[in-house]
């Protein structure tokens, strides 16, 4: 069918007649639009204007709204419009769509592209600020429960704490090893590679030993446990929250940091540090291969010159520092699990900046320790 | 285009879970025009049914015709063209979280429809008005509305490529007697405009008196009555007794003679 036989319009003396024929269907709309607003632009000056239906042969909301936007153009500037010879079928649909899109549809502004940048910049530091308060406000939370369970030890969730355990602890410990197996095989290559030009490769031991133990063992290990682990308790607290579980165990009388969240935390300060024993003890066997296969000295050696520089501080140093990221981790979780609302966007939404705002805040804590430790020799 | 006296009609339909026959050789015929209410007990097949119709759920054996077509017949093409002249409304609305309302409504349109931006545009506010929602609840995300403004933006999504027949999953559970009466009225209307056929799955005795033209009951796996609301309640099927003269039906039809 040509486009044209959609709509015809001719002009008789002061009286406009309309005539709209064949489909007007939804699948046609495309090309039917365009005639309207055509017919709608030219707008001759009239007394009366006749929309005549006979021809029109199918017609849904689509089609009927684009008759009624035809009749309103000019019912709208005080002229005399009236559909007729229409269908009695498609009366109602008529009457129905007349009553919609009444008001004007208001469009919003644009905002200028320099404000909206400006706007973001400043969300996102009112934003952290936010977070600060929120982390610190439930670690308050966090040890108020801890402080009943003291009280009330009866009130402690043993079994919960060994399930998560299990979970974050314990089906970790192949993936930390051979991950920490892998860098520390890495860094004694790198070492041995660059040290060798100054004839110094046995102070590669020293910087495997040292780096292993004091940095990268924890930390290769807490950004490993906040992907891994971090996500998973934002994911369950988070669909929990949607579900309305929580709500539900709050007006049983129960307080889901503790019966939920203390659990977890507890899991993940206790797991870390032993993930990060394992993790360090790892990444001291890869890189004692790499350096008997590739460096050519035997394990003894590797292993007494390992003793003559660790002090038990070094090892401490690194240690210390997991129970703190574990709580930072699992905080930045929870938290992030509990501001979840209703849709499955913001389930993803928060999962990831559980993820990321646990990783950055893992090494800026790394940060502060080593001033601290700077700070008291260690 | 001839006129199919029956858009959708089912003919000894098993459908099977583990090896357990939930529906067994069930047949069924939904009118051009009307409107259908199917009951049944909780977790006896009803939404199975619906699902398998609307080819969610396989079949067994058996045959499922609409529009007079059978859908084992139809390649992916003439499928998914026939599956644009239904809409279905699911039991929780499954809106699209993601999505504001109006871009809910746009979503089928936007796939499979050739619109400009403002007549898309119009045509949701058009939608949204017609299922008697107004046009701040475009802009809204899912998540921001209450459970009848769910059903009802979910309704006018079901009815953006106005389909011919559409499918209601429980339509009034879960909200208030008024929204539940507002929704049944409103059902009949639209029924009326664009010339649905509605198949209607629900346990709200009250829809199945004001609302449809004919009641269908499901139990062991069959369909062991059909017709109007006034045959139900003379049938003598224990199941159907139960049903049509319970407690609670009583109740409600104490209401409507007191209310007559």
């Amino acid at each position: 069918m040509a486009a044209d036989a959609f709509l015809s319009s001719t002009l008789d003396g002061r009286r406009l007649i309309i005539a709209p024929a064949g489909e007007w269907i939804a699948q046609r709309a495309g090309e039917i639009e365009p005639l309207v607003d055509a017919v709608v632009r030219e707008r001759p000056q009239v007394e009366r204007v006749e929309i005549d239906a006979r021809g029109l042969q199918r017609l849904d909301t689509v089609g009927a709204w684009l008759m009624e936007r035809l009749r309103r153009s000019w019912a709208d500037a005080g002229i005399n419009t009236q559909i007729v010879s229409l269908e009695p079928r498609y009366q109602v649909l008529i009457s129905e769509v007349a009553h919609s899109n009444l008001k004007e549809f208001e469009h919003h502004r644009p905002i200028p592209p320099m404000r909206d940048a400006l706007e973001h910049v400043g969300k996102g530091v009112a934003d952290s600020v936010d977070d600060f308060e929120a982390i610190v406000r439930f670690l308050g939370n966090v040890m108020v429960a801890a402080g009943r369970i003291i009280i009330h030890p009866s009130h402690f969730r043993f079994t919960s704490i060994v399930h998560h355990l299990d979970t974050v602890g314990y089906r970790a410990v192949p993936i930390i090893v051979l991950i920490n197996f892998l860098i520390g095989a890495i860094l004694a290559q790198q070492g041995i590679f660059h040290f060798s030009k100054f004839g110094a490769e046995p102070f590669v031991v020293d910087m495997v030993g040292i780096l292993v133990l004091r940095e990268v063992g924890v930390l290769i290990v807490s950004i490993m446990i906040a992907g891994r682990s971090g996500s998973a308790y934002t994911a369950e607290l988070g669909s929990m929250k949607m579900q309305e579980e929580i709500d539900a165990l709050r007006v049983m009388g129960f307080d889901p940091v503790e019966i939920l969240i203390l659990p977890k935390l507890t899991a993940l300060v206790i797991a870390l540090p032993l993930l990060t024993f394992i993790g360090s003890m790892s990444a001291l066997v890869g890189g004692g291969i790499v350096c008997w296969l590739y460096g050519g000295f035997a394990p003894e050696v590797f292993i007494d010159r390992l003793r003559e520089v660790i002090t038990i501080d070094t090892f401490r140093v690194g240690m210390i520092k997991a129970p703190f990221m574990a709580l930072v981790i699992g905080l930045v979780a929870c938290v992030e699990g509990l501001r979840v609302e209703g849709s499955a966007d913001s389930l993803g939404y928060h999962t990831t900046a559980s993820v990321v705002k646990a990783i950055f805040l893992v090494i800026v804590l790394d940060g502060f320790f080593a001033m601290f430790f700077a700070g008291i020799d260690m | 285009m001839a006129e199919i006296e029956n858009i959708i009609s089912v003919r000894d339909l098993v459908v099977a879970f583990n090896g357990y026959d939930v529906l067994k050789g069930l047949s069924l015929d939904v009118k051009r025009g009307e409107i259908l209410g199917f009951v049944g007990a909780s977790g006896g097949g009803k939404s199975v049914l619906l699902r398998t119709i609307i080819g969610l759920l396989h079949k067994k054996h058996g045959s499922i015709s609409v529009f007079g077509q059978n859908l084992d017949e139809l390649d992916e093409d003439a499928r998914q063209a026939l599956e644009r002249r239904w809409g279905v409304l699911f039991q929780q609305g499954a809106l699209f979280s993601s999505l504001t309302v109006r871009e809910n409504i746009q979503f089928p349109m936007r796939e499979y429809l050739n619109l400009s931006k403002r007549l898309m545009d119009e045509i949701a506010l058009a939608k949204l008005e017609m299922v008697g929602l107004t046009a701040d609840v475009c802009k809204k995300m899912p998540s921001e509305l209450s459970g009848g403004m769910i059903k009802r933006a979910a309704l006018a999504r079901s009815l953006a490529l106005d389909p011919e027949i559409v499918f209601l999953d429980e339509p009034t559970s879960g909200l208030d007697p008024i929204s539940a009466g507002e929704f049944d009225d409103l059902i009949m209307a639209l029924s009326e405009t664009l010339g649905l056929t509605v198949y209607m799955v629900t346990h709200d005795l009250d829809s199945l008196h004001t609302v449809c033209d004919r009641v269908a009951a499901l139990a062991d796996g069959r369909v062991i009555a059909q017709g109007p609301i006034e045959a139900m309640l003379a049938a003598d099927h224990p199941w159907l007794k139960a049903y049509f003269h319970g407690k609670r039906a009583r109740n409600v039809a104490a209401g409507r003679r007191s209310k007559h």
